[in-house]
C-alpha cells in the first residue's frame, strides 16, 4: 500500500443549489489519522467528500494531497492520485460479481501485483472470497460495506473518504465496520476522512472531529474533547 | 388580454401580407403560399416539442396524410378548399391521436424511433399501392380562382391568399392554445411529469392532445402544400422533410411560434440558395441537391451544441427580453429516458449547471 | 413444410443484419444513454468507402476490412467531437444531434458519391442452396451473413467477460460515477464503445447492401428495423439484441412469404408499435437500478 498522505481543504466554495453548499470551508489532517466529519443532514458533509474526490467541481478554493493540488481535476485522475472515495449508498456495482468489482479496482495496479493483492484481500475478508463469483446484488448491507471498503483498499489509496458507512446497518455490523476502519489506521497508517451521522461511533475511533453546519466548519477539536463537549453534542450532533 | 393581442397581431400581419401579395409579383406570391403551408406544419411541431415536451421526426408523414386526403377528396368529390383543409385536419387529428396513444407510453428516444419509423414507412407504403396513390408521379391537383374575383385574378395570388389566411388562423389558434390552461398544463408536464401527475393532471391525455393538435396542423400544411404545388407524390414527403421541419422548429426556437416563421423562411429559401452556390462551384445537380440536406444536419448539430434556444432565443437575448420559453428546450424530455439517467448525475459533476430534479437519482 | 423451412432460414440470415444494427445501438445505449439515430447512415457511409476500395483493388475482403476499420474510426470521431458535448445537457439535445448527424451523413454521401443506386458485391453466391429438389431458402451469402454476425457478437461477449477493457466497458455502462471513482477513464471507454458500435454498423452495411443497393437513404429502413430488434430485445442486453434480430427477421420473412411482400413494411411498423406499447423495456430488459 502506498504511503498515507496529509490533505488540506482551503476556503472551498462548492455545490450547485441557489446558494453554495460549501461556503468557504477549510479543514485538513495529518497523514495516518482519522478525521470524523459530523453535522446534521444538509450541512454539506457529502458535498465535501464529492468535492474532494472530484465529482463536484469547486468554484473556488484549494484542495491538496501532500501539498499537490487536486482541485478541478477529473475524478478518475484524482482516484489515480490516491484518493479513494466510498460514496454514500456504497457504490457497489450491483450488476457485476464481487470479483469483478474488486478486479475493477485492481486495474489501477501494475499487472504483476494484481493477483497477489487480490489474494491478500480475500485473506483479510474471507466472506468476499467465499462469494466471489456471486452478483454483488445478492450481498447484505454489511457485506456490501465490506466489499466497497475492500475495493477501495485495492486501489492502494493514500487518503480514504468514507461517506456514511454505517447507513442502514445493524449496530453490531456498524461496530465491525468501525473496528475495521480503526485497524486500517492503526496497522496500515491510512489517512481517513469519515463522514458519519452516527457521531458517537465515529468519534470513538477518530483522532480529530470536525462539525459542519450550513457549509461551514463550526467546531474543530480532537475527538475526545468533542465527545466530551455536551453543549456541542446536543446542539449539532443530537446526543 | 393576450387573446386581443394575438388577434391584433394576426390582423396586422394579415393586412401586411395582403398588401404584399399585390406588389411582389406572381413567382413571389407562389413562394409566399409555399412558405405559409410549411409554417403551419412547423408551428404545430414547435408547439409539440417545445411546449409539450415530446418529439416527432415523423411530421412529414402527417403532412403526407393531409396532402393525400385533400388530393383524393378534390379528385373524387370536388370539395371546396376550406372543406379540404378541414378534412385534412380531421384525418390527421385522428392519425395524431393514434400516434399520440403510442407516444403517451413512450419516452424520448423510443418516441423518436417510432415517429422515425412512421416517416420512413409511409412513403414506402404509398409507393407500393400505386392504384390509389398514383405511384411515383403522384396525384395532380387543380384548384381554380373563384369567379367572384374576376377573370384576370392571378392563380398564384389566390393561392397566397388561401395559404396565408389558413396559416394565420392556425397560428392564431395555436397561440391561444399555448397561452390557455391546456398550454400551461403542457408546460407543467414537460417540466416535471411526476409533479404534474401528482398535482392531478392527466398526463397521458395531455400528451395525446398535443399530438392531435400538432398532427392536425401538419395535415393542414400538407393540404395547403398539395394545393400550392398542384401535385402530391411520395417523393415530396421524405424523411428529409420530416427532419427539415424539425430543423426549422429548432432553428426558430422550440416552442416559439414567431420562431417557427423565421425557421421556415430559412428552411424554404436557404436550400435553393445553397444548391445554386454548389452548382456554380461545379457540383453536378445530384450532388448539389444534397448540399441543403447536409446543411440541415449541420444546423441541427450546431444549434443544439452551441445555441439551444435557437433564433428566437438569440433575438430575445439581443432585445434583453427575459425568455420563459427559452428555458423550455433545455428542460424538455429531461426525465423521459426509460431508465434512471446517469447524465443526471453527471450534471452535478461540473458544478456550474443547475441541478436536474431527477426521477432516477437516489 | 418446405416453405416454412425456406422462410425460416431466409428470415434468420436477414434477421442477423437487424441484429448487427441492434448490437451497435445497445452498445451505445448502455454506455452513453443515447440512441444513435445516425447508426444506419454511418453504416451506409462506411459501405461506400468499402465500395471504392473494392472497385480499385478488386478485393472484396480488403473492402470488408476497410469498412470495419472506417466504422471504428467514424464511431470514435463522432463520439469525441459531436456527442461528448451533449452529456451535460438534457437528453433531447442528444436525440436531435444524432438526428442531425443522420441527415448530415446522408447529405455528405449525396454530395460525395451522388444519389444513384449502386450495386455492392456480395461476399458469396446469392443463389440458394438446394439439397436435391429441396430449396433451402438460404444462400451461401446468407450463411456467411449469419456466421459473420454471430462470430462478431460472440467476440464482443468474450471481450466483455474476460478482458480488462470489457470490464471497464461494463462498469462504465452500469455505473459511470463509481467507475470514475475507481480511476476508469470513462471518456475513453465511451469513445471505444462508439467505435465498436461503428464497426458493427459497418458490418451490417456491408452484409445488407448487396440486396438493397447502395444509395444515401439505403439504410433508413434497415436502421428502423434494427431499432425495432433492439427494442424487442430490451436495449440493455447484447444477447437480447441478437435474439430480437432473429425474431424480427423470421417474423417479417413469414409475413413476406405467406402474406405477400407488400405487407412487410406495414408489418414492421406494427411490430415496432406493438413492442413499444406492450413492453417499452423489451422482452429481456434488466431493471437496473443505478446507485452511487
Amino acid at each position: 500500500m502506498s504511503s498515507a498522505a496529509a490533505f488540506a481543504v482551503e476556503e472551498v466554495v462548492a455545490g450547485y443549489l441557489a446558494a453554495p453548499v460549501l461556503d468557504g470551508i477549510s479543514l485538513g489532517a495529518e497523514a495516518g489519522t482519522i478525521t470524523a466529519v459530523l453535522g446534521a443532514n444538509g450541512a454539506g458533509k457529502t458535498t465535501l467528500l464529492r468535492t474532494i474526490s472530484g465529482l463536484i467541481r469547486p468554484r473556488s478554493g484549494r484542495i491538496t494531497l501532500d501539498g499537490v493540488s487536486m482541485a478541478r481535476r477529473k475524478p478518475e485522475d484524482i482516484a489515480r492520485a490516491g484518493i479513494a472515495h466510498v460514496p454514500e449508498g456504497q457504490g457497489v456495482i450491483s450488476e457485476l460479481t464481487i470479483e469483478d468489482n474488486l478486479k475493477l479496482a485492481l486495474l489501477l495496479r501494475p499487472g504483476g501485483e494484481r493477483a497477489g493483492a487480490l489474494a491478500s484481500i480475500y485473506e483479510q475478508f474471507p466472506i468476499l472470497g467465499q462469494r466471489r463469483r456471486k452478483l454483488s446484488a445478492t450481498l447484505s448491507g454489511g457485506e456490501r460495506q465490506i466489499l466497497v471498503i475492500a475495493r477501495a483498499l485495492l486501489t492502494g489509496p493514500r487518503l480514504l473518504l468514507l461517506d456514511e458507512p454505517s447507513l442502514g446497518l445493524a449496530p453490531k455490523i456498524v461496530s465491525q465496520v468501525m473496528e475495521l476502519v480503526r485497524k486500517l489506521r492503526d496497522d496500515s497508517g491510512l489517512t481517513v476522512l469519515l463522514v458519519e451521522q452516527n457521531a458517537r461511533s465515529a468519534l470513538a475511533i477518530a483522532d480529530q472531529g470536525i462539525v459542519l453546519n450550513l457549509g461551514k466548519v463550526v467546531a474543530r477539536a480532537d475527538a475526545a474533547s468533542l465527545a466530551a463537549d455536551e453543549g456541542l453534542r446536543r446542539h449539532y450532533l443530537g446526543f | 388580454m393576450t387573446l386581443l393581442k394575438n388577434l391584433a397581431v394576426t390582423v396586422l400581419v394579415g393586412i401586411v401580407l395582403l398588401i404584399l401579395s399585390y406588389r411582389i409579383g406572381s413567382f413571389r406570391d407562389y413562394e409566399l403560399a409555399e412558405v405559409a403551408a410549411y409554417v403551419t406544419a412547423v408551428g404545430g411541431l414547435t408547439m409539440l416539442v417545445g411546449i409539450s415536451g415530446q418529439i416527432s421526426i415523423g411530421h412529414g408523414a402527417f403532412m403526407f396524410i393531409g396532402a393525400y386526403v385533400a388530393a383524393l377528396l378534390l379528385q373524387h368529390l370536388h370539395w371546396p378548399i376550406y372543406l379540404l383543409v378541414i378534412a385534412a385536419a380531421a384525418a390527421c387529428a385522428v392519425a395524431g391521436g393514434i400516434v399520440g396513444l403510442a407516444a403517451a407510453r413512450l419516452r424520448g428516444p423510443y418516441l423518436a424511433g417510432a415517429t422515425l419509423m412512421l416517416a420512413v414507412a409511409l412513403p414506402e407504403i404509398a409507393g407500393r399501392y400505386q392504384g390509389i396513390f398514383g405511384g411515383d408521379q403522384g396525384l395532380d391537383i387543380n384548384v381554380t380562382v373563384p369567379a367572384s374575383l374576376g377573370v384576370n385574378f392571378q392563380l398564384t395570388q389566390w393561392l397566397a391568399w388561401v395559404s396565408c389566411l389558413t396559416a394565420l388562423i392556425t397560428l392564431f389558434l395555436l397561440a391561444n392554445l399555448v397561452n390557455s390552461r391546456v398550454g400551461r398544463n403542457w408546460r407543467a408536464v414537460r417540466d416535471d411529469e411526476v409533479a404534474a401527475a401528482l398535482s392531478g393532471l392527466n398526463v397521458a391525455q395531455l400528451q395525446i392532445r398535443a399530438f392531435v393538435v400538432s398532427a392536425a396542423c401538419a395535415g393542414v400544411g400538407g393540404a395547403l402544400l398539395a394545393i400550392v404545388l398542384a401535385n402530391v407524390s411520395p417523393g415530396t414527403f421524405t424523411l428529409t422533410l420530416s427532419i427539415a421541419l424539425l430543423t426549422a422548429a429548432v432553428l426558430g426556437g422550440l416552442g416559439s411560434l414567431a420562431g417557427a416563421v423565421w425557421g421556415t423562411l430559412l428552411f424554404v429559401f436557404v436550400p435553393t440558395f445553397l444548391t445554386n452556390v454548389a452548382q456554380s462551384h461545379g457540383l453536378n445537380s445530384s450532388a448539389s441537391s444534397s448540399v441543403p440536406i447536409a446543411a440541415y444536419g449541420v444546423v441541427l448539430i450546431v444549434v443544439m451544441l452551441v445555441f439551444p434556444a435557437g433564433i428566437q432565443g438569440a433575438v430575445r437575448r439581443l432585445l434583453g427580453i427575459a425568455a420563459p420559453a427559452a428555458g423550455a428546450p433545455l428542460n424538455v424530455l429531461r426525465r423521459q429516458a426509460p431508465a434512471p439517467d446517469p447524465k443526471e448525475n453527471t450534471t452535478a459533476l461540473v458544478g456550474t449547471a443547475p441541478p436536474e430534479k431527477g426521477k432516477g437519482t437516489t | 413444410m418446405q416453405e416454412f423451412l425456406e422462410f425460416t432460414l431466409g428470415g434468420i440470415s436477414q434477421g442477423m443484419v437487424y441484429a448487427a444494427i441492434a448490437l451497435s445501438l445497445v452498445l451505445i445505449w448502455r454506455g452513453t444513454r443515447v440512441l444513435n439515430y445516425s447508426q444506419g447512415a454511418m453504416a451506409m457511409f462506411t459501405t461506400y468507402i468499402a465500395l471504392i476500395v473494392i472497385n480499385h483493388t478488386h478485393s472484396y475482403w480488403l473492402g470488408f476490412v476497410v469498412a470495419l476499420a472506417s466504422g471504428l474510426v467514424l464511431g470514435a470521431v463522432i463520439e469525441r467531437v459531436v456527442v461528448r458535448p451533449t452529456t451535460s445537457r438534457p437528453p433531447l439535445n442528444a436525440v436531435i444531434v444524432t438526428i442531425g448527424l443522420l441527415i448530415l451523413i446522408e447529405g455528405l454521401a449525396g454530395i460525395i458519391y451522388g444519389g444513384q443506386f449502386r450495386s455492392f458485391p456480395p461476399g458469396y453466391s446469392i443463389r440458394g442452396f438446394n439439397i436435391g429438389h429441396l430449396a433451402l431458402g438460404i444462400s451461401p451469402q446468407g450463411l456467411y451473413t449469419t456466421i459473420a454476425v454471430l462470430l462478431a457478437a460472440a467476440g464482443l461477449a468474450l471481450v466483455f467477460r474476460y478482458t480488462a477493457v470489457g470490464l471497464r466497458l461494463r462498469a462504465t455502462a452500469f455505473n459511470p460515477d463509481v467507475a470514475r471513482l475507481l480511476g476508469v477513464r470513462t471518456g475513453r471507454v465511451l469513445t471505444l464503445g462508439w467505435a465498436l458500435a461503428g464497426a458493427f454498423g459497418a458490418l451490417a452495411g456491408v452484409l445488407v447492401s448487396p440486396t438493397t443497393f447502395l444509395y444515401p437513404n439505403s439504410t433508413d429502413l434497415i436502421f428502423v428495423l434494427g431499432f425495432t430488434a433492439a427494442v424487442i430485445g430490451g436495449l440493455e442486453s447484447p444477447l437480447g439484441a441478437v435474439i430480437g434480430g432473429l425474431v424480427l427477421g423470421v417474423l417479417l420473412n413469414y409475413v413476406s412469404g405467406y402474406l405477400g411482400s407488400d405487407l412487410v413494411d406495414p408489418a414492421g411498423l406494427v411490430a415496432l408499435v406493438a413492442v413499444l406499447m406492450l413492453r417499452p423495456g423489451g422482452l429481456f430488459s434488466m431493471s437496473t437500478v443505478r446507485r452511487v
